[in-house]
Parts: C-alpha cells; sequence; structure tokens
C-alpha cells in the first residue's frame, strides 16, 4: 500500500461512513435494501481479498464460509426461543469457523491452482451435504424463520426496521472493516504479503508460513461467516444456493472488479457488480451474465488492479 | 453381486467419456499451463449445437461433426481472444479469465436454447439382458467411440508431425521455439482440439440425461478432479482416473445417492491432492 | 553475417547487457570468453529473442531481427544449442532430431540424409534412436543437442558452452565437429570456458567483462600473446 497522509485518509473515511449511514434515510425502500446488500455482499468480498489479495491465495469456496454462516444463524434462531440476535451471530460465526478449520489444514498444504481446487470443491462438499440432508438442512427449499429483534447491552430494543437493520449492518461492516485494516498492515499482515511476494523466501527468512496462512484463513473465514449471518437476518432464510459455488465466483468477481488487496476495492466491486447487474437485468432479465461476463473478462486482461487501482492510478497522474 | 457388476459397466462407460472430457483438459495445461475454467461450458455448448444439428438433419453422426468443428472454431477464437495475450501472467489471470469466459458461455446457452431440458436421440437403438436390466446398446456403443477418440488423440501425439509439435512444446516451449516451432499456433490447435474433444464428449453423453446449460460447470469439476488425480498435464493418467472416479462414484451409489456419491470423488481429490500432488497413476517424478 | 551493435539488455530489472558489438561473418568460427556470468550466455539468449532487448540493434545478413518471434529464426538459418542442452526428455532421440526435421521444404530424402550425416559424426545417436532423450548420459545429450540443431541446415550455430562437464574423451568429439562444421561453411558462435579449445578453433574471440566486450582480437594473436587472457579470466 502506498503510504498517504493519514488525516486524509480519515476525512475521506468519515465522509463516506456519513453517507452509507445517510443513505436509507433519502433512498426509496428498495434501493434501502438494496445499500445494506451490498455492505454485506462487500463484507464478504473484503473477507476474500484477505486471502486473494493479501495473501496470494484465491478462494473458489468462499460461499461455504458465507453458507454456513447463513445456516449457523438459522439453526440459533430455529431452534432456540425467543430467537436471540447474538445468539444467530455466535452459530454462524461457530458455523463458518468449523468449515475454516477444514480449509485451514489444507491451506497449510497446497498452494496456487491446487488450493484454488481444493476451495471449491470444500464448498460443494458442504452443497451437497445441506442440499441432500432435508431432515435437517430442509434440503432444496432451505429454512426459514423470524428476524430477531436487536439488543443491545441488555437491553431489549425493539424489532428491526430497514433503517435500523441498515445501520446495524454499517456497524458491524465498519467495525470488521476497521479490525482487518488493522491486521493487514500489522507485522502480521506484512507477512502474509510477503508470503503473496514470495513463500520460500517467507519461508527462508524463518517465518512459520504455514501458521500465518492458517491464520490468514480462519480470520477471512469467520469474517465470511459474518456476513451470512447477516444476510440470513436480513433475507429471514438460509438457502443451499448460497453454498453454491456460484456464490463464490462472485466474490471473485468482486475482489477482481473493485481491485485486489485493498480492502475497500471489493466493497466498490460488489457495489458495481449488483448496480451494474440491478441494471442490466432490467431489459436483459438474467442473461445481465452476458455483458457482465464480458466486462468482467476484459477487466482481468486490461485493469488487472481493478476499479480502485485504476481510478489511484488516473488521480495520480 | 448383480448390481456391482452393473456398476462397473456404468462406471467404466461414464469413465470413458469423462475421460476425453479431462484429456482435452490436461492437454491444455499441459501445454499452456492454464487452468480451463470454461471446459465443461465448451462440451455444453457442443451438445447443444449437436442437438441443434441432430433435430434440423436427423443424423447423429453428422450432428457429432458439426458439434466438434464449432466447438473448434469457438475454440480458436476464444484463445486468440482472451487466452494467447494471457501467456506467461501470472496462472490466476489465467483461472480468472476463463472464469469470466465460463459465466458468459453458461448464459449464451440459456439465452440460445432455453432452461428446458434437451433430448439427444441415441443413434444406436436396442438393449441387451444385463441381469435384471435391459442394458441400452447405445451406452456401450458410446465407451467404444469414447475409446477411438482417445486412441486417435495418442496416436497423433505419437507418430503425427504435429503430434511431435505438441509433445515438444509441453517439455519445453523455448526450446521448441528455437527449433522453429510455431509454439503460438501450436497452443491454438491444442486448444481447439481439446474443445473439439469437449464438444464430442457432450454429443455423446447427449442420450445419457439429456442436456442443459448447467452440466459445462459440473463437467468442469469433474473434470478438474481427474485432470488432478491423474496428475497435472498427464494424459495417460487422466484417462486411467476418469475410469477409476467414475468406477469409485458408480459403487457409492450402491449405498448412497449419486448426489451423494460425488463427495466421494472429491474425498479421492482431496487425498491425492494431500498425499501425491504429481497423480496417482505416475511414479514420482525425479 | 550476424551483427551485433551496441546491444542492451535486461532481465526483468537489472540490466545485463550494456552495449555488446560482436560480428559473426560467414562461415566463421568466432569465440566469446569471460568469467561465469559476464554476460555470454545471456548474448546468445538475446539474440534468440529470449531476454528483454531494451537497446542496440542486431542483424542477419542485414535483416534486422527485431521483431522477428523467436520461431521465425530457425527459418532463417539461425539454430542455437543452450547451455544445458534442454533435450526434449520424454522425446526419443529420433523424436527429438525431427522437431528440426519437420519443416516445410524438406523432402523425404533430403531428410534421410541430414539423419545420416548426424549418424554418421555420432553413431551413438543411431543406436539409441528409439530411446527417450532424458535417459541420455551428460555426453549424449550434448551430441543430441548439436545434432538437433544441425537438422536445421543453419547457417550459424550458438553453440554455449558445449564441452561443460564432459569427459576429454567426448570434448575431442566435440572438438571434431566444431571442425567438421566449420568445413561445412557453418559460422558458430561459440561460448566457452575450456580456453585451449577455443584458442584452437576460433578464427576470432571477444572478450566480455560485465556486460559488454572489453577486447577483440585473432585467435592467432592470442595465441601468441596470452596476456590478455590471463588478464580477463585469471587462467
Amino acid at each position: 500500500m502506498t503510504p498517504r497522509p493519514p488525516t486524509s485518509y480519515w476525512i475521506v473515511f468519515a465522509i463516506v461512513l456519513a453517507l452509507l449511514a445517510a443513505a436509507p434515510l433519502v433512498l426509496p425502500p428498495f434501493w434501502q435494501r438494496f445499500a445494506t446488500e451490498i455492505l454485506i455482499w462487500g463484507l464478504l468480498a473484503m473477507s476474500s481479498d484477505i486471502l486473494i489479495g493479501y495473501t496470494g491465495m484465491v478462494s473458489f469456496g468462499h460461499s461455504a464460509f458465507f453458507g454456513l454462516g447463513m445456516y449457523g444463524a438459522a439453526a440459533a434462531l430455529v431452534t432456540v426461543k425467543p430467537p436471540s440476535l447474538w445468539l444467530a451471530v455466535l452459530y454462524g460465526l461457530a458455523g463458518a469457523g468449523l468449515v475454516a478449520v477444514f480449509v485451514a489444514y489444507f491451506a497449510t498444504r497446497l498452494r496456487d491452482i491446487y488450493f484454488a481446487i481444493s476451495t471449491l470443491v470444500f464448498s460443494q462438499i458442504f452443497y451437497v451435504i445441506i442440499f441432500t440432508w432435508t431432515e435437517v438442512t430442509g434440503g432444496e427449499n432451505g429454512l426459514t424463520f423470524s428476524q430477531p429483534p436487536l439488543t443491545l447491552f441488555g437491553l431489549h430494543g425493539a424489532r428491526f426496521t430497514p433503517v435500523t437493520f441498515h445501520w446495524f449492518v454499517l456497524a458491524v461492516v465498519t467495525l470488521s472493516y476497521l479490525a482487518v485494516r488493522r491486521v493487514t498492515q500489522s507485522p502480521f499482515g506484512m507477512v502474509l504479503q510477503s508470503i503473496r511476494e514470495n513463500e520460500p523466501r517467507t519461508r527462508a527468512i524463518g517465518y512459520h508460513v504455514e501458521r500465518y496462512k492458517m491464520v490468514a484463513v480462519m480470520l477471512s473465514g469467520l469474517f465470511a461467516g459474518l456476513a451470512g449471518t447477516l444476510y440470513a437476518i436480513q433475507n429471514k432464510f438460509a438457502a443451499p444456493d448460497f453454498v453454491f459455488f456460484v456464490v463464490s465466483g462472485e466474490v471473485v468477481i468482486f475482489n477482481v472488479m473493485g481491485g485486489m488487496g485493498t480492502l475497500v476495492g471489493p466493497f466498490a466491486g460488489a457495489a458495481f457488480f449488483l448496480l451494474l447487474r440491478e441494471g442490466l437485468s432490467r431489459f436483459l432479465t438474467e442473461y445481465y451474465l452476458i455483458p457482465l461476463g464480458i466486462i468482467f473478462t476484459l477487466m482481468v486482461m486490461f485493469v488487472p488492479q481493478g476499479l480502485l487501482g485504476f481510478a489511484r492510478r488516473a488521480l495520480n497522474r | 453381486m448383480d448390481q456391482i457388476v452393473i456398476q462397473t459397466i456404468n462406471g467404466l462407460v461414464n469413465g470413458m467419456v469423462l475421460a476425453v472430457v479431462a484429456s482435452g483438459l490436461t492437454l491444455i495445461f499441459g501445454i499452456m499451463d492454464i487452468v480451463n475454467f470454461a471446459h465443461g461450458d465448451l462440451m455444453m455448448l457442443g451438445a447443444f449445437v449437436g442437438a441443434t444439428v441432430l433435430g434440423i438433419t436427423g443424423n447423429f453422426w453428422l450432428a457429432l461433426f458439426v458439434a466438434a468443428i464449432v466447438i473448434a472454431m469457438l475454440g480458436v477464437l476464444l484463445q486468440v481472444t482472451t487466452l494467447r495475450p494471457l501467456i506467461g501472467r501470472d496462472p490466476l489471470t489465467t483461472i480468472l479469465a476463463t472464469f469470466g469466459i465460463s459465466l458468459v458461455l453458461q448464459k449464451y446457452a440459456l439465452w440460445q436454447w432455453g432452461p428446458t431440458v434437451r433430448k439427444i436421440s441415441e443413434p444406436v437403438s436396442g438393449q441387451f439382458a444385463l441381469f435384471h436390466l435391459q442394458y441400452p446398446w447405445y451406452r456401450v456403443a458410446t465407451a467404444i467411440l469414447a475409446g477411438l477418440i482417445i486412441g486417435g488423440l495418442w496416436l497423433f501425439l505419437k507418430y503425427g508431425k504435429y503430434g511431435i509439435w505438441i509433445r515438444a512444446t509441453t517439455q519445453d516451449r523455448v526450446m521448441a521455439q528455437a527449433m522453429g516451432i510455431p509454439v503460438p499456433l501450436v497452443h491454438t490447435a491444442v486448444f481447439a482440439i481439446g474443445s473439439a474433444m469437449a464438444a464430442a464428449s457432450g454429443v455423446l453423453f447427449g442420450p445419457f440425461a439429456g442436456v442443459t446449460q448447467t452440466m459445462g460447470s459440473d463437467f468442469t469439476l469433474r473434470a478438474f478432479i481427474v485432470v488432478v488425480v491423474g496428475g497435472m498435464g498427464n494424459l495417460g493418467g487422466s484417462i486411467l482416473a476418469a475410469i477409476f472416479v467414475s468406477l469409485i462414484e458408480a459403487y457409492a451409489a450402491l449405498v448412497v445417492s449419486p448426489a451423494q456419491a460425488v463427495i466421494v470423488s472429491f474425498v479421492v481429490l482431496v487425498l491425492t491432492m494431500l498425499f501425491r500432488p504429481t497423480g496417482l497413476f505416475v511414479p514420482t517424478p525425479k | 553475417m550476424l551483427v551485433l551493435e551496441n546491444l542492451n539488455a535486461h532481465y526483468g530489472k537489472s540490466h545485463v547487457l550494456h552495449g555488446v558489438s560482436v560480428e559473426v561473418r560467414a562461415g566463421e568460427v568466432v569465440g566469446l570468453l569471460g568469467r561465469n556470468g559476464v554476460g555470454k550466455t545471456t548474448t546468445l539468449k538475446a539474440i534468440m529473442g529470449l531476454v528483454r532487448r531494451t537497446g542496440g540493434r542486431i542483424t542477419f545478413e542485414g535483416r534486422d531481427l527485431t521483431g522477428v518471434p523467436t520461431h521465425g529464426l530457425a527459418a532463417l538459418g539461425i539454430a542455437w544449442v543452450p547451455e544445458e542442452r534442454r533435450i526434449f526428455r520424454l522425446l526419443t532421440v529420433l523424436e527429438n532430431l525431427r522437431t528440426g526435421l519437420d519443416r516445410p521444404g524438406l523432402d523425404e530424402r533430403k531428410r534421410q540424409e541430414l539423419l545420416e550425416k548426424v549418424y554418421r559424426h555420432f553413431p551413438v545417436l543411431r543406436e539409441r534412436r528409439n530411446q527417450a532423450g532424458g535417459t541420455l548420459s551428460g555426453g549424449e545429450q550434448q551430441m543430441l543437442a548439436i545434432a538437433r540443431a544441425m537438422m536445421l541446415e543453419p547457417k550459424i550455430i550458438l553453440l554455449d558452452e558445449p564441452t561443460e562437464g564432459l569427459m576429454p574423451r567426448m570434448v575431442s568429439q566435440i572438438r571434431e565437429i566444431v571442425h567438421a562444421l566449420h568445413r561445412d561453411g557453418v559460422a558458430i558462435l561459440l561460448v566457452e570456458q575450456n580456453v585451449p579449445l577455443t584458442l584452437e578453433a576460433a578464427e576470432r574471440l571477444y572478450i566480455m567483462e560485465k556486460g559488454v566486450v572489453r577486447h577483440h582480437a585473432s585467435a592467432a594473436a592470442l595465441r601468441a600473446d596470452q596476456r590478455v587472457i590471463h588478464e580477463y579470466l585469471g587462467v
């Protein structure tokens, strides 16, 4: 990352945060919901950026973390009465953490395309289990439940409105972003980046590369699970479609479009993708992926640093 | 016992079709270091083209041939426009680019042919008694045809002038260039061959379960498994692995549902990557 | 015939050739001497278009090689025998040779002639023709690498350390083939560490140091006065 004056960074940060907080107050209901979704998908994409952008490991299996986050939340909300928000988050993180342990174990042994394939295969294993274990997971239909109320510091708050839920998501996402930013700028994050640049050399210097990769995968998986939990609470359901690898593919697209290794980029990528999808699907219905796929491929070829990297270079010029 | 024999035959038949798909994928990986995420989608498109030609002409063999040619040309187009400029870049880039292509091809198929399952009728009719089952001759014919395609590929690589070019380029791209072999052209040709083989297997597989636009990603994943289990870039290994994995899935389907049987091959894949990343069927290279 | 003028080249970001000028005339054997890492091999790779040329010019028979792809050089008459030999390990000896024979304008009779010719020079390749290239010994691989280059009927061979790590008997075989090629009118740009061999085989020599040519003299002059060689090579 290029060093930049911290004050200007925080000014931009505050402005963006204020805009995001004000968004639901001025937007019509459809776009309110849309803004919340961008935040959730952005969080998922950011979690994957820890691996793709910082450690140089492409995960094609983030749908598993996300999906297990959803089903974890669903487990808490279906079984425990009255439904508890924090228990849902806890279960969701536990679900995603379970997958992350698996993937982390393999992450330490496999590299490059082998890692990518193994994450893809893992997500498919979980997909098949969820899809076929109808008694527990609801199979193809998934699970539906009611939304838990917001409780904070023991206070029994009211039910979520779209606006308060947006603020809740914004708060979670902001804290997650700051936490991940802190991690990537810490010495730990520097080691991850040096693994990305040159794994053998990092190992030769004496770092226990395997452990660093493991922690990176665990971290990435937990934040992805958090995103899944939020999505489940927003939509009041958990469905196998979200464990399917198509979702993982979208996460990779968000990263590429927005700019890998920037944390903010994946949010921009998610917003860009979802807006494009919204706009294109109005008159192309589900075929929106044809132009979108072409745009994506062209970006991979000609703008590999993504929108954010492109904008940054354009500004510096 | 009957069941085991039946599943053995099923596994062999499926394995031969899968071997045709996977050998194209492994050939492309071996020579270009490109993991082609769109490979299964080329198969799927081939099946649709075949189904369309069959619908017009009623001739299965013509459909097979036309599908192979059309998809080979599509492969040439994709390779020249998208993959050739990316050779030598980070392998991640080609994975992502072919992933993008895969999305486009899938949705194009949906747009062009719709979501309903297309039937391809069997060119070889008739059945024979296999225990309590009437087993279709077509499945046996498919396995033989797939074997012929693979055998043809093998002979071409072994003795053909361009086969030697392909093998030389696979082993040492730079030295092949120095010997005057037009390597960019060889890359394009190999991509075309791989695409044609994918298309052919799509048409062959069509009568088994019909043609849908989602069969592509399913076969991409299967072919990946086979290519890794067989040893990346190793043609003979891929063919053995295709049969091995299909047999295991067929036997697993005796115990669990076919959807769950897939997990067994996933497990085989993961174990291979962990303990024999060079593939199950080759001695570990020195 | 082959002229390098003020050639500059980069490996990634590091500048490795700082203006190399070398000329090889038709049918001439030219030696390129220098310690390890002074850019001899890189010079050959630059001619083959395998390192990034960042300045200067390479012409072959008056034709600028800029923009000619590596695989187009063989047809012009340039063959390369790399230091690592780079045998196609899984191809048989005969298939290795065939990579240079399957080119347009070569009929079956001519192909047989070329094969017979290298088999005469290297009988061991005939014996091993159906054996995988990777199973040959180091010396045999070197012979195969030279034989493979000869299949292209080149006007010039870029020969990179052909005697490195070979037994004396093999070295004398290499010496013989260099002479034979010379007799046939094939030019050779010979990169070597073996000074006596180079002095004997070459007509002119260039001595490189740190990416530039430091000295240029006829072999006869250097044979008469070897101080320059001692100075640059420390032998």
